[in-house]
């Protein structure tokens, strides 16, 4: 506020006449309860008129404890847990934790329950990315995308409850395999969802990636260069919007990821190709649409392995048999997928029981988050938002 | 009522006020928007597409708590967010209803034996009326909890209580 008020009479020349308008700092508090937000995620914001000069994240309003967890169950029990640390990616986070188990105890898993895994983790990376996009259209103030990608996720989660029965929290892949096989008719169904899937990705590009009010409010805003995020530590899509063509599935094949053609898209300049201008390298546009086209490169993965998957073997099943007595040797192993976030990484250390001595998480969202400080900063207050959506983080990881 | 039938224009309907207002009440349910975990998702699901929560009139999911009169506590409380819940709770303009989705909110679930920043149930931080159990609930049953809710507030009344009036008169004078 200014503390002298310009006259409105100009001929008062008396009265003393002040052409700039000063402004005072002021605290914002955004969340921890506020629509996006996405959870529980607290920032506060230093703000002088509309502009943003600092922006700090809280966390900790969903702190589960489950670390500590991980200490008291036996990694068949933890599978569940893992589920609801990300709970828009619970196949991709059992995925981690299983290998993880996996490689410390040396289980074997199926030939056929791979191919399952990777089909499973790809679907949910498609699910994850139409939740990350409907969302941040919501964000941007354009709530019919968000309908749109809610219908073909419900398709998505109507294959998951063929396979296991739930619709969010799955505990499908388990140490050592899968829990069931498929249903008799799932290629056809999964074919078809995908025949049906990808042409609908055009119909999210018109409706929302190619906006011009999206493109205004997303191009140039909170860039960050590709230096800054290697810097930053960032992985997963913000990592490749800012121009690093870096996947762990390409970079460190885990699972049978090397048997599968597959392009890592990256963020592009603005003018080249369906880019429209206004963007730039590094900046909230890229993040969104490195996420479209990832669907269509999973869309791509699991076609391979609906053609390549072997027959059912009775004899072998789907899982190791000894999937829930094994005991973790007296040693520890670190272990790191790409989750639709970043890279998942699990810790666990046995002590020769059957109960690990530690268990640690490092969670793609809670590494993303710690760029929003730099990011957030010197940018209007409808930035903000922006900024936070195109990290898509799951505060359920961020606290774990 | 047998002598006042008839005696108005057709298409003039008689009925208590209660009935009317809780009708209006029970139709137009105005949720806050209050995701804290998992069943947040679920409760997105609800408002979307397949299952449509507006077609019971609550879809519109209100941002502050100023303007709504259910708080689905969709997900696991801690110890940190439950004064931040309790306030928002306060903010609510009467009169106003809880929503326990999910096992978290309703006891701890699966954080209840070693989850030591879990709180063992939101209704020790706020009054709840409808419990909706799962892990998280299915949509069908977060649509079956608003159900059960608009019952409850169909059967309330705007009129005041004689019989416990004149108990509190009593009560008073003794």
């Amino acid at each position: 506020m200014a503390d002298t008020i310009a006259p409105t009479n100009p001929a008062d020349a008396s009265a003393p006449r002040q052409a700039d308008v000063r402004t005072e700092e002021m605290l914002v508090n955004m969340g921890p309860q506020h629509p996006s937000t996405h959870g529980v995620l607290r920032v506060v914001l230093r703000t002088d008129g509309e502009m943003v000069l600092e922006s700090v994240p809280h966390i900790g309003y969903l702190h589960r404890c489950a670390e500590k967890i991980g200490e008291n169950v036996a990694p068949y029990q933890y599978v569940p847990y893992t589920d609801r640390m990300d709970y828009l990616a619970g196949m991709n986070n059992n995925q981690a934790f299983a290998l993880a188990v996996e490689k410390l105890t040396g289980l074997e898993v199926p030939e056929r329950a791979q191919y399952i895994r990777v089909m499973f983790a790809e679907l949910n990376r498609i699910a994850s990315h139409l939740v990350a996009i409907g969302t941040y259209g919501l964000d941007m103030g354009a709530f019919t995308p968000f309908l749109y990608c809610f219908r073909e996720r419900e398709m998505l989660l109507d294959l998951f409850e063929s396979a296991c029965g739930a619709r969010l929290t799955y505990s499908y892949i388990t140490v050592g395999g899968v829990t069931d096989d498929l249903p008799d008719n799932f290629v056809d169904v999964c074919s078809e969802f995908l025949d049906y899937f990808e042409p609908k990705v055009d119909d999210y590009n018109n409706l929302l990636s190619y906006n011009h009010i999206f493109v205004k409010r997303t191009g140039g805003v909170g860039v960050i260069s590709a230096e800054d995020a290697i810097r930053f530590g960032l992985t997963g899509p913000v990592l490749r919007g800012s121009g690093v063509k870096f996947d762990l599935r390409k970079a460190k094949p885990y699972e049978i990821y090397d048997r599968f053609n597959f392009d890592v898209p990256v963020g592009l300049p603005g003018g080249t190709g369906e880019i429209p201008r206004g963007v730039v390298v590094g900046d909230c546009w890229s993040r969104y649409y490195v996420r479209v086209k990832e669907m269509i490169e999973s869309v791509k993965i699991i076609r391979q392995c609906l053609r390549d998957i072997p027959a059912a073997d009775e004899k072998e099943g789907v899982c190791h048999k000894k999937c829930k007595t094994v005991k973790l040797p007296d040693d520890e192993v670190y272990l790191e997928i790409e989750n639709p976030r970043g890279q998942l990484g699990f810790y666990v250390k046995g002590d020769g029981s059957a109960i690990p001595a530690r268990v640690k998480a490092r969670g793609p969202s809670f590494c993303n988050l710690c760029v929003l400080e730099y990011a957030g900063k010197n940018c209007l207050l409808a930035d903000i938002p922006a900024i936070i959506g195109s990290m898509d983080v799951v505060m359920g990881e961020v606290d774990r | 009522m047998s002598w006042i039938e008839n005696r108005f224009e057709e298409g003039l309907m008689m009925t208590s006020l209660d009935w009317a207002l809780n009708w209006a009440r029970s139709s137009s349910v105005w949720p806050m928007t209050f995701g804290l975990a998992c069943c947040a998702i679920e409760m997105m699901a609800v408002g979307a597409s397949r299952f449509d929560i507006d077609r019971f009139g609550a879809g519109a999911f209100r941002a502050t708590p100023r303007q709504s009169d259910l708080m689905i506590v969709a997900g696991t409380v801690t110890y940190k967010m439950a004064s931040r819940l309790k306030r928002l709770y306060n903010q609510m303009p009467d009169p106003k209803y809880v929503m326990a989705m999910g096992a978290c909110t309703i006891g701890g679930g699966p954080y209840f034996k070693h989850g030591y920043h879990v709180v063992k149930g939101v209704d020790l931080v706020v009054p709840v009326d409808i419990y909706i159990p799962g892990c998280p609930p299915r949509p069908e049953a977060l649509l079956e909890g608003l159900m059960r809710l608009q019952d409850k507030i169909r059967h309330e009344t705007r009129a005041i209580d004689r019989v416990a009036e004149n108990n509190q008169k009593l009560l008073a004078s003794v």
